[in-house]
């Protein structure tokens, strides 16, 4: 070990160690009371890390014997998880004031699943990979369960911990077994010990690890604890579970399959493709008879996930490039769709059923007209920029030989429309007027705005994101 | 039949004996005690592999710790295992179809295991290690040195375990009397004690 590998991993130690120090202030000093304070500053050095990682220059780093890498993928992740955990911190804010639910230990486990994060998508190595794994999601648990309270929060930990700690058991055992057979856990020593044709025991592993992030992407079928985590948890739990942890998990699944397995796509292709249609349809489907819009938003997570899945299906550079713009369009969307949901109240209290909005028009007409925008972009309708992030993958997929998951992608995409636009008749044309308050923080409404504004702005170049995108893309594939 | 064999014979039949009546033995209590026999005897296994820091950890963590507190758990908490044995007993079917076809896979899958070229399965702990006189010399250089960022990222991991534990059930309650030794001592006397003159055949 030298300074050199200290210095890669400098932002994750920043944030590790500003988290033990916020522990220590919040144990000895105001306790809950710092709470708003905690969480506005972790989420500045959420934005201060963002902009020093993405301001380092190009250029691949690894560090400690090649368990971790610093490259434009990682970086790109890295910047896109950081950014939308600060967004979904400042937006939780005044929900979890008004519900009493300030903890200062809230936004200092959020930081340290931003560590869990940072390190999954720089693992280059299995070790590695299983540490910054459960390092983000045993921080996940714990706030899962927040409000410890209600039955439904701790009933949605308790059921994420368990079904996580599964899903842990089946990556380790299938870690062992690729350990088994390249003899190494790095990934650039499996890469080239796994060319051409893989015995049954690898293959066995390799479907093993991929079902066990599959369980942390929330990919069908290993989807079952998504709506009752997403429905139990406080919502701007909920907001940070849709948004950041999905990106690390799809990165790092990204940077399995061809980091370490990139000599037989042929194999992984198929396994992806098959979750990829099964989360789609899934999705798509379950979601229509939902009236509860944060389990609707746990299955149109879902069936974002498998379109994201397609673009990694494709196995090329131009696959990987959709899938990250995809999830950086998604993020995106999915914080501006938080910061209307987390708005939702009555009297106060915060209101989950879609049926409240019944001609929310008429009662504040900018945001039911920021939330159509995010909501047509959500189910891809042309021109928005949401049409354009599954265009890419469908593109990447046909262009890949995959036209029947193209087609199938296409088709589950029509059907997902349907509660989409569901919602947005409910909003314009409903019975009754709705109970809502037409009020909403100037935080939460300007996220709403600017995320809306996005989705209609963004179209003239993706916000620049498809030059750092393809960079990122052409690290990963070799 | 060397020393050695007959050990490894004398461990290996113990540890499957001590497993099979962790499972089947009707007290409870009982279990756990064929339990931390089996645990013994995989520490005596590990240690004729050569293994002997695993071999004292095993004695350390599991039988020092973990057997105990399933100890604790079982003679404390009330709970009702002839119910817990029926209901095995309902499952136990589809269970042992569940576990044969398992067994099947895992056998297909190991049977015919491959190594990629070149790769080179360690027999001895030390080999791994490289170096040092005994293993726990080597696994102690490994775990500070080359898995470094491991280690301190399994710190963080037990940090957020910890305070996991500390945010889901600590209650800070008002009105609970704590000693304040610093109070205590600079209490003044004439503050807090009350002399009352009580004349002959009163009460207060």
């Amino acid at each position: 070990m030298q300074t050199g590998d200290l210095t890669i991993i400098l932002p994750e130690i920043v944030l590790s160690i500003f988290a033990m120090a916020g522990l220590l202030a919040g144990a000895y000093g105001g306790r809950d009371r710092l709470g708003p304070a905690m969480i506005w500053t972790t989420s500045a050095l959420f934005a201060v890390l963002a902009a020093w990682i993405g301001l380092q220059g190009a250029g691949t780093a690894t560090a400690f014997g090649g368990m971790f890498t610093d490259d434009a993928f990682a970086r790109f992740a890295k910047v896109t998880i950081l950014l939308s955990a600060a967004a979904v911190l400042l937006m939780g804010e005044g929900y979890m004031v008004r519900s009493d639910l300030i903890r200062f230990e809230y936004p200092l486990l959020i930081a340290l699943a931003a560590v869990g994060m940072m390190v999954m998508v720089s693992a280059s190595d299995l070790m590695a990979l299983y540490m910054g794994l459960e390092l983000q999601s045993l921080s996940l648990y714990v706030i899962a369960a927040l409000r410890r309270d209600s039955v439904r929060s701790t009933e949605a930990g308790l059921k994420y911990f368990v079904l996580g700690a599964l899903s842990s058991g089946l990556l380790l055992f299938g870690a062992s077994l690729v350990y088994g057979f390249a003899g190494t856990t790095g990934f650039a020593g499996i890469f080239e010990a796994v060319q051409g044709r893989a015995p049954v025991g690898l293959l066995i592993g390799l479907s093993l690890v991929i079902a066990g992030l599959a369980f942390k992407v929330s990919a069908a079928p290993f989807h079952m604890w998504t709506p009752d985590v997403y429905e139990g948890a406080p919502t701007p739990v909920t907001a940070f579970f849709a948004t950041a942890p999905k990106i690390a998990a799809m990165a790092l699944l990204a940077r399995v399959v061809y980091g370490a397995f990139g000599g037989i796509v042929g194999d992984w292709q198929q396994i992806l493709a098959a979750l990829s249609v099964a989360s789609m349809f899934l999705g798509a489907v379950a979601a229509i008879g939902q009236r509860n819009i944060k389990r609707l938003m746990a299955y149109s997570s879902i069936a974002h996930m498998g379109f994201a899945l397609m673009g990694l299906a494709a196995g090329t550079v131009a696959g990987v490039e959709a899938m990250l713009i995809y999830l950086v369009i998604y993020v995106t969307m999915n914080i501006g769709t938080f910061a209307f949901i987390l708005s939702m109240e009555r009297d106060g209290a915060p209101v989950v059923e879609i049926s409240a909005l019944s001609l929310y028009s008429r009662r504040s007409p900018t945001r039911a007209l920021a939330m159509l925008v995010l909501l047509f972009s959500l189910a891809g309708v042309p021109p928005l920029v949401g049409f354009f992030a599954k265009y890419s993958v469908l593109l990447a997929a046909v262009d890949a030989g995959l036209v029947w998951l193209a087609v199938l992608g296409v088709i589950a995409s029509v059907i997902g429309a349907f509660y989409y636009i569901r919602i947005v008749y409910i909003m314009y044309f409903g019975d009754e007027e709705s109970e809502l308050d037409a009020g909403g923080s100037t935080v939460l409404t300007g996220f709403l705005v600017v995320s809306a504004a996005l989705m209609l702005f963004g179209l003239w170049n993706l916000a620049g994101i498809e030059g750092p995108a393809a960079a990122a893309a052409s690290t990963l594939v070799r | 039949m060397t020393a050695q064999v007959l050990a490894f014979y004398l461990f290996a039949v113990a540890c499957i004996a001590g497993g099979v009546f962790t499972v089947v033995a009707r007290n409870p209590v009982h279990s756990v005690l064929w339990l931390i026999l089996s645990f013994l005897s995989a520490a005596g296994l590990f240690v004729l592999l050569g293994a002997e820091f695993v071999a004292m950890l095993l004695v350390i963590v599991y039988v020092g710790a973990v057997a105990v507190l399933f100890l604790f758990v079982v003679m404390m908490l009330d709970v009702d295992f002839a119910e817990l044995k029926a209901e095995l007993a309902r499952y136990m079917p589809l269970a042992l179809l569940i576990g044969v076809v398992i067994l099947m896979q895992l056998g297909m899958a190991l049977g015919v295991w491959t190594t990629a070229e070149g790769v080179a399965l360690a027999e001895r702990p030390d080999s791994v290690a490289g170096g040092g006189d005994h293993n726990t010399d080597a696994l102690g250089r490994i775990l500070y040195d080359k898995y470094f960022l491991l280690f301190q990222l399994a710190g963080l991991i037990l940090l957020v375990a910890m305070v996991g534990a500390i945010v889901l059930t600590l209650r800070h309650r008002e009105y609970v009397k704590r000693q304040d030794v610093v109070q205590q001592m600079h209490r003044d006397p004439s503050a807090t004690i009350e002399l009352k003159d009580v004349e002959p055949g009163q009460g207060l």
